[in-house]
């Protein structure tokens, strides 16, 4: 399934340093690729750590083409609740980047615990597409397992994936696979409303006391559904990591280049056993919160629009094609694999069966319950006394 | 399925049961791809764009814009394989104009009324005992009638073996050997007291005999449930019920417009205060710059001066430009001036931001444009928020003024009455002149009656002589 998988850096074949400056760009906000498709060879973050990607030609074009294809499939499953096939959805159109970036970064062995957004992520760890789509149609549980893919379930209750994925970090410390090169990391994905949750803040002090080998993850996306930023937080996200003793870093989450970089370090500094760190990516929501809300109530155009500027597609596109490291063909070869995998998604959706309303009860206790037995008895007979019931 | 495909308004955002159609965004015969936009749809939660579930060509649409349709209703028919030939279906040809309606298939869901008794409350699927619809998390019980599938006629009656729960108990003593002596939930007993109902006289009909929230309603009135049947019977007196109300659903602007001011007339302690002015000075001012070559082309009214003198009023009084912040009152040093407009979907509130920066030619182009696109109902959300100072210019329904209420947010609004001839005390004698009544609401917690009075004294002042204000002022 892992389509242009980039991977790890390639070892042998580098690509030449491609940046027309070599300047360090603002330490606030890591950068490797800025708006306009101008690439930064380094950036020294706030602590002095160096970032740099080196990438070959065809990881380049990998990137574009997974940034492609899962805005593709996120918008065919927009569409898909607005056509009544799905009850609701949430959108990460404007994230690619920052979901991409952080989802190649991952080594098969480490461990992902997501939000309900996280269709990027999930797409990069190898998982079918359909998966979530069966949990927002309400036929199934979400359907992947999570021992596999190494990517939780999505979680619906915010900010309580940071705890299991904090208790699942320290697991993997005291199981003894940190401290070497090729070590175990665990990545929890929230956003940046999440940072006022006691669950978040709590996690990051456990993390960090047992030195848990656990990236938090936090896509800034500037709203808490309606709410913005400035009644989250007084001070820039990632200085919060200060405070409870970790290293924070804020990262451009429109540039997938840059994300890689800072996910890949603090993602090494995990499994060699350095402890926790928090990476701040700095990115906007440009859809609805989900499907049930209209943010043209709490929002004004002008900066949607200014952030439409900041694409992370259009800026991999300039990029791409200055440095002719991909033709028309190309384009048009991505463009229509994504129209290809979206037909076969909507139609694999159309076709997913009802689940028959007893098995409701199924997954409920892994042995059984009597309790459950009799109200499972009580609803079949119930059922059955409709007519055209047969199950 | 034929290759005529129905599309039913889905659920645009858990749990809504209606959409109101904007605008069709494509019309009978035109052909489709599919996710092309073909409908703005407006639910309680938000106006969408629904994409086209399949390609093809439009065969019919089903209602007008401005209808409110239930979720499940069919909106629009496409032919998913236009270039097959004529359909034989009957709604060929159906023009845009007079609405055709969906087939009966689509309409065989039965609709049918819950039977008392039919499921046992309490159960699954049952009202909770007392008639009410127990709800945990969600979106409240549901106000409107299930669509269930018939039951099946051999399904036994109310007494068969779906009854689990064991029937109420007939008798249970109050008073033997419990403390409190009765069976109530708490929220029952708190009921009784307040309803002044003296439980141990009740006989429950709950479970075990425990009392019911229905028995205790019961209790409390006794009289308003049984002579019911003899007010009806009062003879040739009109009627007074129901067949002689409206019941209009409250939605939209309507419901923002109440919730704004309700919001607002319960938090912001309103003062109103009164100025009555001589405005003839300023008519004849601006009949002045009417005649002015470069002002011929621009709509100069009244309200346009009336605007103007309260930019001017703001400058010298910034206080009243503010907003109460809880622990901060925030003063602006911009003013996003609220024009209040009447339009066919109700009271919008659209603002010219910046309008102190204004010079005055381009202060009366925007509020000519704020006033078009308001009536051409395009103003946008942007356009409505932010404002930070209103005006509503009452005047043009012929009255002299009100106390407005201030729209949220805002700490001031001044009402513009109508213009006219009223006898007025002018050099020492009584002549007809120009006069209108201007009424200012403001904020007592930010602004207080000295304040209050100055910004309306200074707004009167340059209503009644633009000329020497603007020399004074400026």
């Amino acid at each position: 399934m892992a389509k242009g998988d980039p991977g790890a850096p390639a070892r042998g074949r580098r690509a030449a340093p491609r940046s027309r400056k070599a300047t360090t760009g603002d330490p606030e906000l890591v950068q490797l690729l800025t708006p306009s498709g101008e690439r930064i060879e380094s950036v020294t973050g706030p602590d002095g750590t160096e970032y740099r990607v080196d990438f070959t030609d065809e990881e380049y074009r990998g990137l574009y083409r997974d940034l492609v294809l899962v805005r593709k499939l996120d918008a065919e499953a927009t569409a898909l609740q607005r056509q009544g096939e799905l009850g609701l959805w949430a959108s990460l159109l404007g994230q690619e980047a920052a979901q991409v970036g952080s989802g190649r970064a991952l080594r098969a062995q480490d461990m992902a615990f997501p939000t309900y957004r996280e269709h990027g992520v999930l797409y990069c760890r190898g998982i079918d597409p359909i998966m979530p789509l069966g949990l927002f149609r309400g036929v199934d549980q979400g359907g992947w397992d999570p021992n596999e893919f190494k990517f939780n379930m999505y979680t619906i209750v915010i900010g309580a994936q940071t705890l299991h994925a904090t208790g699942y970090a320290m697991g993997v410390a005291m199981d003894g696979k940190t401290g070497t090169d090729d070590g175990e990391a665990v990545i929890a994905y929230f956003g940046d409303g999440a940072t006022s949750q006691g669950d978040v803040n709590e996690a990051f002090v456990w993390a960090s006391v047992f030195n848990a080998p656990l990236v938090f993850f936090c896509q800034n996306n500037q709203y808490a559904i309606s709410e913005p930023l400035e009644r989250q937080t007084r001070v820039p996200l990632y200085r919060r990591a200060a405070g409870f003793g970790f290293p924070g870093v804020r990262v451009d989450g429109n540039d997938v280049l840059a994300t890689y970089a800072v996910a890949r370090h603090a993602l090494d500094n995990a499994r060699q056993g350095q402890g926790p760190s928090l990476i701040e990516a700095y990115t906007y929501r440009m859809g609805a919160h989900t499907t049930s809300d209209d943010p043209t109530r709490y929002r004004i155009a002008s900066e949607v629009e200014a952030w439409q500027a900041k694409d992370p597609i259009a800026r991999m596109k300039v990029f791409l094609e200055r440095e002719q490291l991909a033709d028309a063909d190309f384009f048009a070869d991505v463009d229509e694999q994504a129209r290809r995998e979206a037909l076969d998604l909507r139609e694999r959706v159309l076709a997913m069966p009802n689940p028959a309303p007893v098995t409701m009860f199924d997954h409920v206790y892994p042995n059984g319950s009597p309790l459950l037995d009799e109200q499972r008895a009580q609803f079949t007979k119930y059922f059955d006394s409709f007519e055209g019931s047969a199950h | 399925m034929s290759r005529i495909k129905e599309f039913n308004l889905p659920d645009l955002g858990e749990g809504l049961t209606e959409g109101e159609i904007l605008a069709w965004l494509v019309k009978v015969g035109d052909t489709i791809e599919l996710n092309q936009p073909i409908v703005e749809v407006e639910t309680a939660k938000a106006a969408v764009e629904i994409p086209a579930k399949w390609a093809g060509q439009v065969q019919a649409i089903f209602h007008p814009e401005g209808a409110t349709v239930e979720v499940g209703t069919p909106i629009i028919a496409i032919d998913t394989d236009p270039g097959a030939g004529p359909v034989e279906q009957s709604t060929t040809g159906a023009s845009a104009t007079d609405l055709p309606t969906p087939s009966a298939a689509s309409l065989a869901a039965v609709e049918v009324a819950p039977t008392e008794g039919a499921v046992e409350p309490g159960l699954i699927g049952g009202p909770a005992p007392g008639g009410r619809t127990a709800v945990l998390v969600g979106y409240g019980p549901r106000t409107t009638a299930a669509k269930r599938r018939p039951r099946k006629s051999s399904a036994p009656a109310p007494t068969a073996p779906v009854r689990v729960v064991p029937a109420p108990v007939q008798a249970t003593v109050p008073g033997n050997g419990r403390s409190n002596g009765v069976l109530a939930k708490p929220p029952v007993r708190k009921l009784a007291k307040d309803l002044g109902v003296d439980l141990s006289t009740l006989t429950g009909s709950g479970p075990s005999g425990s009392i019911t929230r229905e028995d205790v309603q019961r209790a409390a009135a006794p009289a308003a449930t049984a002579p019911a049947t003899v007010t009806t019977v009062a003879g040739s007196t009109a009627s007074f019920g129901t067949d002689r109300e409206q019941r209009i659903p409250v939605k939209g602007v309507r419901r923002l417009t109440a919730e704004n001011m309700s919001r607002s007339a319960f938090t912001a302690p309103h003062v109103t205060e009164f100025l009555t002015v001589d405005v003839t000075r300023a008519m004849k001012a601006l009949d002045r710059l009417r005649e002015r070559r470069e002002w011929r082309d621009v709509r100069v009214s009244p309200l346009l001066l009336v605007a103007k003198a309260v930019l001017l009023a703001v400058r010298r009084h910034p206080m009243v430009n503010s907003s109460w912040a809880g622990d901060e009152i925030i003063v602006k040093d911009y003013v996003n001036l609220g024009i209040a407009a009447a339009t066919e979907r109700g009271l919008i509130v659209p603002n010219i931001k910046d309008a102190g920066r204004l010079p005055l030619r381009e202060l009366a182009d925007a509020m000519t444009d704020l006033v078009q696109t308001a009536k051409a109902g395009k103003t946008s959300p942007a356009d409505m928020s932010g404002g930070t100072l209103t005006i509503t210019n009452v005047g043009v329904f012929g009255v002299d003024t009100g106390t407005p209420i201030l729209p949220p947010g805002e700490s001031a609004i001044l009402a513009f009455g109508a213009v006219r001839q009223q006898p007025w005390v002018h050099k020492g004698k009584v002549k007809p002149r120009l006069v209108t009544t201007l009424g200012l609401s403001f904020d007592h917690r930010i602004i207080d009656g000295e304040l209050g009075s100055k910004f309306l004294r200074d707004v009167g002042d340059f209503l009644t002589d633009p000329e020497a204000a603007l020399l004074a002022w400026t």
